[in-house]
């Protein structure tokens, strides 16, 4: 699963029947700092979301499971609204990835 | 399976059933020399694992519906185990 915001909506009203009462929002895929990832796409709404919500979405066939009890046509849809996130500092990080290199890594000549 | 360090956590209350009791992880891939590759994704957590460990992630759904035990869980990524060290085989320069 991927985060991203919803920068969009589309409306179809030739579309296929099973995707009827769905609504396809436009996603913009981003990262824990909400920087742009990717191309933005479209992607079927499972849980009501709203426009600008920091969401998390589902990508290929496990996407159509999305709304219980119905089987929808798609590649990508949205299954949970985001309330809060919380993201490591990038130099802590760094410097537990750095030690753990330096203590866990055994490197082994041929 | 991939390799991926844990850089923080999400949480969120309006989700399908699927994710209820699911603790999900913010997760970015990392190569061989724990270099990350930018590529985050949220997961979800089987083992507690905490911020700036090293996870190993499954991505596959019908992995992800076994271990939830629900049949057609949209569930993609799974931290399914952790990571307590990496033995590399490093080739001679001859080789290149």
């Amino acid at each position: 699963m991927k985060l991203g915001i919803i920068v969009g909506k589309v409306w179809a009203t030739q579309k296929d029947s099973q995707l009827t009462g769905v609504k396809l929002y436009v996603l913009q895929p981003v990262n824990e700092k909400r920087e742009n990832m990717g191309k933005p796409i479209i992607a079927a709404d499972a849980v009501g979301a709203g426009q600008g919500d920091l969401v998390y979405w589902v990508g290929s066939r496990e996407a159509t499971y999305a709304i219980p009890g119905k089987k929808i046509p798609c590649d990508a849809s949205i299954v949970g609204i985001v309330d809060n996130t919380f993201a490591e500092n990038q130099t802590t990080l760094e410097n537990r990835l750095q030690d753990w290199r330096a203590k866990n890594i055994h490197e082994s000549r041929e | 399976m991939e390799l991926a360090v844990v850089i923080g956590n999400i949480t969120s209350t309006v989700n399908h059933p699927a994710y209820n009791r699911c603790k999900l992880l913010l997760i970015e891939n990392v190569d061989i020399n724990l270099c990350k590759t930018g590529n985050v994704t949220v997961a979800v957590d089987t083992v507690d694992a905490g911020c700036g460990d090293i996870v190993l992630v499954a991505r596959e759904g019908k992995t992800a519906s076994d271990i939830l035990g629900i049949k057609q869980a949209p569930v993609r990524s799974m931290i399914i185990g952790y990571v307590d060290s990496l033995g590399i085989m490093k080739q001679s320069k001859t080789e290149g």
